[in-house]
């Protein structure tokens, strides 16, 4: 269990967007409505050169949310600890107001497959989960926060809905949650529950910050929706009225665009961005 | 009835293996093609990354053979580690080893210089000497100097033409490459690296120079290597675009 100070930094309450080096001169700028950004640390992991250089900028005027995709917090094997090291390397340098990763897998034999991979939700996958995320939150000596995946299917073997699950990581390791709408908006449409339900049934309070993003539309074997996470859209209707029920429960929080494939023109995502401002100013603090 | 990630990344990597037992919709009927979506992520991610970090390989490969290549070199050389910046550093040997390329025998070394201008571009940043600081020196010491290089300098010595061929292939309007060996010299003046072809015996010049010796000495020794070595070319290349970062006088014995 992480022990986290009282006064731990939170990013504000406000709009960020993932950081995409095309935008650099846009964002520093005129950066409204964005007041934050989100970069991933896997590409901030060099020994110098154009990357280190403008995140080094942007930190002096954004608080900066380091995103890792990479550790395989849910990895059957321990946590790689080169990796370990790289991310607090990281860290202690660039001095993030968070850091967080994902509910998945992504390395198995010395293997990194750059993808986030499913995990059943069983006894033993939370025991291992939780001293992973006990093991990185000691590394780099502070909380991180935990991101629900995008499901594309379900494993038989889990004994546990995913809110209960996430619910019982952070009370056992102290960690935060970071609440993926869109993922979520994802998963319900392909596993056919209602996503409100799982809005409703997850622990909203320990919610750091909250990501929006677009995904792509396919179908099974049956013709039915089957939807894949690809931050390569806008963020559809649905997602932002997802957005409005979880703010109503939850009150304000940090909210990140994320688009990372077929990356807009800036104004593209700027508009997204205000339509967050707009969700936001519509929730009483 | 529990799935191991040796089962999954198993079938994930070959489609002709089956999709695990116990991997379910949400109406508990066998996931099905549901499980393709995590083949296809990394099979097309992996590519993409490919494609990316050597897109010079793709060019001369063109989209049809490249995609099913990189399709193979993917599954038999996954990433080692989640830092996809370094990506495909066995990517050179594997089109070495791949047979039906034989005939493209420049292909290995050009995928080096894609490979080491990647290295350049994240390389540690270093202060270069002033671009006249040579002057500065008295003409008799100067056979005695050594030189400290930038980080991001990468050498890359082929019995191709590398240069030419690069530049073909990334520079409008540059010449049609011709049958030559020839050496390739990446610097990174600020934060953009660039490759420069280097001039005969440069590259046996920069390696001795990068060992410790004298600038006497080695420019001693490409001489030995080719007629004309041209040293002033050389010495141009790297005080112009900051690939040097310290000179020192050494001691006359």
């Amino acid at each position: 269990m992480f022990d986290a100070p009282e006064n731990m930094p939170a990013l504000p309450h406000k709009p960020g967007v993932g950081y995409k080096p095309q935008h650099f001169t846009e964002i520093m700028e005129n950066p409204d409505p964005v007041a934050w950004l989100e970069v991933h640390a896997e590409n901030y992991m060099g020994h110098g050169g154009r990357p280190l250089a403008q995140i080094r900028h942007l930190a002096e005027r954004f608080p900066i949310s380091v995103h890792g995709v990479g550790l395989s917090i849910g990895g059957e094997a321990p946590l790689d600890p080169e990796h370990l090291a790289r991310l607090k390397h990281l860290v202690s340098w660039l001095k993030p107001t968070v850091f967080s990763e994902h509910l998945a897998w992504s390395t198995h034999g010395g293997e990194y497959f750059n993808d986030l991979l499913p995990l059943p939700y069983t006894k033993a996958t939370l025991t291992r989960v939780a001293e992973h995320i006990d093991q990185l939150q000691n590394t780099i000596g502070r909380q991180m926060l935990l991101e629900n995946p995008s499901s594309y299917l379900a494993f038989a073997e889990s004994t546990w809905s995913e809110p209960d699950f996430l619910r019982e990581l952070a009370n056992r390791t102290g960690c935060g949650l970071l609440l993926d709408v869109n993922n979520v908006f994802v998963s319900a449409t392909n596993l056919d529950y209602d996503p409100r339900s799982y809005i409703n049934d997850y622990p909203l309070e320990a919610v750091g910050e909250i990501h929006l993003g677009g995904h792509d539309e396919d179908e099974d074997d049956h013709g039915k929706p089957l939807l894949i996470d690809s931050h390569g859209a806008e963020v559809v209707d649905p997602v932002w009225s997802l957005l409005d029920h979880t703010l109503s429960l939850s009150g304000p929080r940090p909210i990140l665009v994320e688009w990372d494939t077929d990356v807009p023109e800036w104004p593209v995502l700027a508009k997204e961005c205000q339509r967050a401002a707009a969700a936001l100013i519509k929730v009483p603090a | 009835m529990s799935i191991d990630q040796t089962e999954f990344r198993t079938a994930m990597l070959d489609a002709e293996v089956a999709v695990p037992e116990g991997l379910l919709d949400g109406h508990g009927n066998p996931a099905g093609r549901r499980f393709s979506v995590y083949r296809n992520n990394v099979a097309v991610s992996l590519t993409e990354a490919l494609e990316t970090g050597f897109p010079v390989i793709a060019k001369l490969l063109g989209d049809a053979n490249f995609k099913p290549i990189a399709g193979l070199f993917l599954r038999q050389s996954p990433p080692s580690a989640p830092v996809m910046m370094h990506y495909g550093a066995a990517f050179p040997g594997f089109l070495r080893g791949f047979e039906p390329l034989q005939h493209l025998g420049y292909l290995p070394d050009v995928a080096k210089v894609e490979l080491a201008l990647r290295r350049a571009y994240h390389a540690e940043d270093a202060q270069a000497i002033a671009p006249d600081a040579l002057g500065q020196i008295d003409p008799e010491q100067l056979p005695l100097a050594t030189f400290t290089f930038a980080p991001a300098m990468e050498l890359i010595r082929s019995d191709w033409p590398i240069y030419d061929i690069w530049a073909y292939n990334m520079i409008e309007g540059a010449p049609k490459p011709q049958s030559r060996p020839q050496d390739v010299l990446i610097l990174r003046p600020e934060f953009d690296p660039a490759p420069h072809a280097l001039p005969a015996g440069g590259a046996d010049f920069i390696t001795a120079m990068r060992q410790g010796q004298t600038l006497g000495d080695a420019a001693e020794s490409a001489e030995n290597m080719v007629e004309n070595f041209d040293l002033g070319t050389v010495l141009g290349l790297l005080l112009t675009n900051g690939a040097i970062t310290q000179i020192a006088i050494e001691d006359k014995l």
